[in-house]
């Protein structure tokens, strides 16, 4: 009883940070209501006892995701353009998506069911054999590290990937001393000293 | 932030306590929740509040992004090596039961490298995505 009070009391709270969010014209208070609709999903996952989630969401979205969305909006300005009319296409496409995401929910088996599917599948066998084969409380661990020590491995090269893209799109360096004759895709020469340092002067001025 | 003696003097109590609970998280992953991602993301935490509060110059100065990078990329190394020497020792890719005597020794042991390879990638990729943001000339206008 209680633990639906805590859920309705959540949801409602979400679904108020979500329309705040959406009615805000100063992006400062947006990026800040977006990182209090990370710690109240947080807190649904630890009411769902997902608490290794709930972790990892009010680690990056509520800490890490906030703090770099106020450093873009440094970049690139605080305050919203008031709309010059109203978006009806976007309105119809989100609540038909949302009404037929609501609809694919209906099929699905009550939460926390042991006869659901995906606790019949791999997932006993993690719970009873983890002390036997790893040893360890944590089953979550468990299962990250080691039965699906493959995947944990992807998921360490796509954090290192997301570092690569930024780092290609935003990042300041020295200039690359070696650069691409034009005309060819193979060689590289020593870019010419003296026009680069024109293009420096011309970058800083 | 020159001024603001309070926020100084209480980010410098903090980070130590930031510091060490990021550890505990990393270490405590195999007893209750938490693990490499949490633990690197609250380690480079802690150095983003030392930004914020002291300037990125100071920052930069306690941690050049290129160890950053260095980390990034260090992680994954560690993590795919684990992979190779369990192969090289017999087993399945990241079949840990044979880096000790006994399975669940090696169990503990590979999930521990493992992990330190995730914390070693996301702490390097917070703080070097961090360093990327706040390092750009601010625009005029």
């Amino acid at each position: 009883m209680i633990i639906e009070l805590v859920d309705i009391a959540i949801l409602v709270l979400l679904g108020v940070t979500g329309l705040t969010i959406i009615r805000l014209r100063n992006l400062f208070a947006a990026a800040m209501m977006a990182g209090i609709y990370s710690l109240l999903s947080a807190s649904l996952f630890v009411v769902m006892d997902a608490v290794d989630v709930a972790f990892t969401e009010a680690a990056v979205g509520a800490g890490i995701s906030t703090v770099l969305m106020l450093g873009t909006l440094a970049l690139v300005g605080h305050q919203e353009a008031a709309p010059r009319r109203t978006a009806w296409l976007p309105l119809f496409v989100v609540s038909v998506t949302g009404a037929a995401l609501v609809y694919g929910t209906l099929d699905m088996p009550p939460f926390g069911n042991p006869d659901n599917p995906v606790h019949q599948h791999v997932a006993p066998h993690y719970l009873e054999e983890t002390p036997n084969e790893i040893g360890m409380p944590n089953v979550v661990t468990a299962v990250l590290a080691s039965y699906r020590g493959y995947d944990t491995m992807g998921e360490t090269a796509v954090v290192f990937t997301a570092l690569v893209g930024v780092l290609l799109l935003l990042a300041r360096g020295p200039r690359p001393r070696w650069t691409r004759p034009p005309g060819s895709w193979w060689a590289l020469a020593p870019e010419d000293e003296k026009e680069s340092k024109e293009e420096e002067g011309d970058a800083r001025g | 932030m020159d001024d603001n003696v309070i926020l100084r003097v209480g980010a410098k109590v903090l980070i130590p306590f930031i510091l060490l609970f990021a550890l505990y998280v990393q270490f405590h992953g195999d007893y209750g929740p938490g693990g490499g991602f949490q633990a690197g993301v609250i380690f480079a935490a802690a150095f983003v509040l030392y930004a914020l509060v002291y300037g990125l110059d100071n920052a930069t100065r306690v941690l050049p992004p290129s160890v950053s990078y260095a980390c990034a990329a260090l992680g994954v190394i560690i993590y795919v090596g684990v992979g190779y020497v369990t192969l090289g020792l017999g087993a399945n890719f990241l079949g840990y039961d044979v880096l000790a005597h006994d399975p669940l020794h090696g169990q503990h042991y590979g999930i521990m490298f493992v992990e330190l390879g995730v914390v070693t990638t996301v702490f390097g990729v917070m703080t070097g995505l961090f360093h990327a943001f706040a390092d750009r000339p601010r625009p005029r206008r």
